[in-house]
């Protein structure tokens, strides 16, 4: 057995982060401010119409559109981590599985409010459920997404109970409604054998069914491009390359959270070097699979160059987005998979900096795949103003686009402090087997 | 839909409403596309008989069996102008044929339309196009109105069934129900969509107006316009705004059922497919299979060059950037 003493500090390891620091609220009040401001921009779009973005009637979908597909991309690393790694019994990946789920449920629910920032009439919402086409893949897709969130919402919580039953008893000077809460969130958990038996079958059947899910609601996002007839996206493998290149930018979102609370709520001991460099592994392994599938979905137009993939392909090569395609490719892919395979690049620090390069190449890519595209019809662009023939984003937009991610931050922040970010009920049970 | 048809197994030549049975709401439907033409015997017992309302507000005795039931409209719960503009024109099947060898780039089409419709000056449901197709085979001017696939894309993705197909081949769009997500002019290969980004230009001269599907007036900010076929002006039996605003003779404009369209500019009738084979009709990118409904005629043997000050700007969708 264990000792009482390990597991009593363990616990009390884990429960530090649970309280209000200064630090916290001078972060959570800059995010809040900076939220305010955003959406400061959003009721200006709402109210002057989308006039106030640089779309135009043949770009018509820009950040907007980018950034959904970005935020769709990064929340499947809930189902990589927890699901496809913990089912294949790589027990190294069980310390990260519940901060990859607070990234899962943040960026997938946040997702969900980014494609209404695109919405020409956000007030029409209601009539994608009372007049929604089956056979249109947008209804499939909010279908999709929806599921995917209220079971992350399920992949968060299931295997939370015991902590929360922790969290009730162990946590000194809790603000009594805070106990309530707790205790009733953790529907009287005893830590019974049948009750154990009951938690690990639920959290598998979820680990299961959060798979097909999850490659559901990208391959859908995905379908929302290849299901036209333009060109760039009329493309079989729009699928699995998005499916692929979610999980790059998903491994890239859970280093920088790793790092971050290993190093705030000092987690040392838990998201030890030894996790960061699997975990470092991770990305390059993830990373060489999109290099390949982007390597088909460029090479082969190229190599044909019918004209007006021509158009497309020159401008992505050599043309107006050139700098951004290549950087994207270098910085946010080749470069970090060579970086990686040295020993030391895998170490907090410089995978902190290698991921947020493949992080913020991974929204990039995203709107490399989203508007050149637009930009090439395949009828000629006339009669209409430079703006309409040439994407530039707006202050404005840009603002309305950054919102997201101030409001995933304070999701994030905020799931952080109430709940313990790494598992204390399965960690104690890890120790205990090793003990055994 | 009420369609008129012959009855030939009566005794005598008749012509009967084939779908007619509503009794007295007639009225409050009020013009709708009954179409009256009842001749009835008289030498039936009144038992058998009875009086309807036509559209026309005309009372009329008929023999009970003679009667039918109006199939109502799929789209019920709409306003009056909208049930009509989803329902359509029966038995119509409406094309267009645009006639390059004609076109000189007057732009009188894309001045009519944008009056009709309250389109900003940058807003084309017809673009006339300077194309230019390779770099070695002559440029030419070619008018553009939205295809009215019988397979569009369009209506394949919106997710609120806001743009529609109609029975008559028009491609239509609800604007009180757009949502404005913009998946349509994604999904359109020939750039036919336009959005309005801001309050359309004559929102305010507009906002007491009915909206009428048919003209898709009032335009509504945050909502998507499209080329209509003027489906308001081929409801009365007019040529499309386009049509009949081109000084060239460029337009034909037409049903497909009964074979014959006729020319904006000179009113001359022609039998379609003979137009079409006559002058090697094509359609746009046959090859992505969404079959428009409007045809070209090339432009071979154009009376008027195209104009040197204009091969730079066709020839620029060829160039890469």
């Amino acid at each position: 057995m264990l000792e009482q003493s390990k597991k009593d500090k363990v616990t009390s390891d884990l429960l530090a982060s649970i309280r209000l620091t200064n630090s916290f609220k001078a972060w959570m009040a800059f995010l809040s401010i900076s939220l305010i401001v955003c959406l400061g921009a959003y009721v200006y779009q709402l109210n002057e119409g989308l006039v106030v973005t640089g779309l135009g009637d043949y770009v018509s979908w820009g950040m907007y559109i980018s950034t959904f597909v970005f935020f769709v991309a990064t929340s499947l690393i809930g189902m990589l981590i927890s699901a496809v790694l913990g089912l294949s019994g790589q027990k190294w990946a069980a310390p990260l599985a519940r901060i990859a789920e607070i990234i899962a449920l943040a960026f997938a629910a946040v997702a969900g409010l980014v494609i209404i920032t695109d919405m020409g009439r956000p007030d029409r919402l209601l009539n994608v459920f009372i007049h929604g086409r089956i056979q249109s893949p947008i209804v499939w897709d909010i279908t999709v997404v929806t599921i995917y969130v209220l079971i992350s919402t399920l992949f968060l919580y299931i295997p939370l109970i015991p902590d929360l039953k922790i969290c009730s008893e162990k946590i000194n000077k809790l603000h009594p409604m805070a106990q309530k809460a707790y205790k009733l969130l953790s529907l009287n958990w005893n830590g019974s054998h049948e009750q154990e038996q009951i938690l690990k079958k639920l959290t598998r059947s979820i680990a299961i069914f959060i798979i097909p899910v999850a490659f559901a609601i990208h391959t859908v996002t995905s379908w929302l491009f290849a299901n036209t007839l333009r060109v760039g996206w009329d493309s079989t493998i729009f699928g699995p390359y998005f499916i692929t290149g979610a999980f790059v930018s998903g491994t890239s979102a859970i280093v920088i959270a790793m790092y971050f609370f290993r190093k705030n709520y000092k987690l040392e001991e838990y998201l030890s070097l030894d996790l960061f460099d699997k975990v470092g592994k991770l990305l390059v392994l993830v990373s060489l699979v999109y290099l390949y599938f982007n390597i088909n979905e460029y090479l082969v137009p190229a190599y044909k160059m019918k004209k007006y993939d021509a158009l497309h392909i020159t401008a992505l090569f050599t043309g107006a987005h050139a700098l951004m395609f290549w950087s994207v490719q270098f910085f946010g892919l080749v470069l970090p998979i060579i970086l990686l395979v040295f020993n030391k690049m895998r170490k907090p620090l410089p995978l902190l900096i290698i991921a947020s390069f493949v992080f913020i190449g991974g929204w990039f890519k995203r709107y490399i795949i989203v508007v050149p595209t637009m930009e090439h019809p395949f009828l000629p662009i006339q009669n209409v103003p430079l703006n309409f023939k040439v994407y530039t984003p707006t202050l404005t937009e840009s603002l309305v686009t950054l919102a997201p991610f101030i409001l995933v931050l304070l999701i994030i922040t905020v799931l952080s402090k109430v709940i313990p970010v790494i598992s204390i009920h399965e960690t104690i049970e890890s120790l205990e087997e090793k003990n055994n | 839909m009420i369609e008129k048809e012959e009855q030939p197994k009566k005794k005598s030549r008749r012509e009967f409403l084939q779908q007619l049975g509503i009794v007295g709401v007639g009225t409050a439907l009020g013009g709708s596309a009954i179409l009256a033409g009842i001749n009835y015997d008289k030498n039936k017992t009144d038992a058998q008989r009875i009086r309807v309302l036509t559209a026309e507000n005309e009372l009329l005795e008929i023999e009970k069996g003679d009667a039918t039931k109006i199939i109502p409209s799929k789209h019920g719960n709409l306003t009056y102008l909208q049930q009509q503009g989803r329902d359509g024109i029966a038995g119509k099947r409406f094309v267009m044929v645009i006639d390059l060898s004609k076109c000189q780039n007057a732009r009188k089409c894309m001045a009519a339309c944008q009056h009709a419709h309250d389109l900003r000056p940058e807003q084309h449901h017809m673009n006339v196009l300077k194309m230019e197709e390779t770099e070695t085979t002559p440029p030419f001017y070619m008018p553009k109105p939205c295809q009215h696939c019988d397979n569009p894309p369009c209506v394949a993705v919106c997710p609120v069934d806001a743009t529609f197909k109609r029975a008559d081949g028009i491609v239509l769009i609800d604007n009180e129900r757009c949502i404005g997500c913009r998946f349509c002019i994604a999904a359109c290969p020939y750039s036919a969509r336009i959005f309005n980004w801001a309050e359309p230009l004559n929102a305010q001269g507009d906002k007491d107006k009915v909206y009428n599907v048919e003209l898709n007036v009032p335009q509504k900010k945050g909502t998507i316009s499209k080329c209509l076929f003027s489906a308001d002006q081929v409801r009365e039996g007019k040529l499309p705004y386009c049509a009949s605003a081109c000084p060239n003779g460029v337009y034909y404009f037409g049903d497909e059922n009964e074979d014959a369209v006729t020319n904006g500019t000179t009113k001359e009738t022609f039998r379609f497919k003979k137009l079409l084979e006559d002058n090697g009709g094509y359609t746009l990118m046959p090859e992505l299979g969404t079959k428009p409904r409007v045809y070209y005629l090339p432009p071979k043997g154009k009376t008027v060059p195209f104009q040197d000050k204009d091969r730079e700007e066709a020839a620029e969708h060829l160039h890469h950037t």
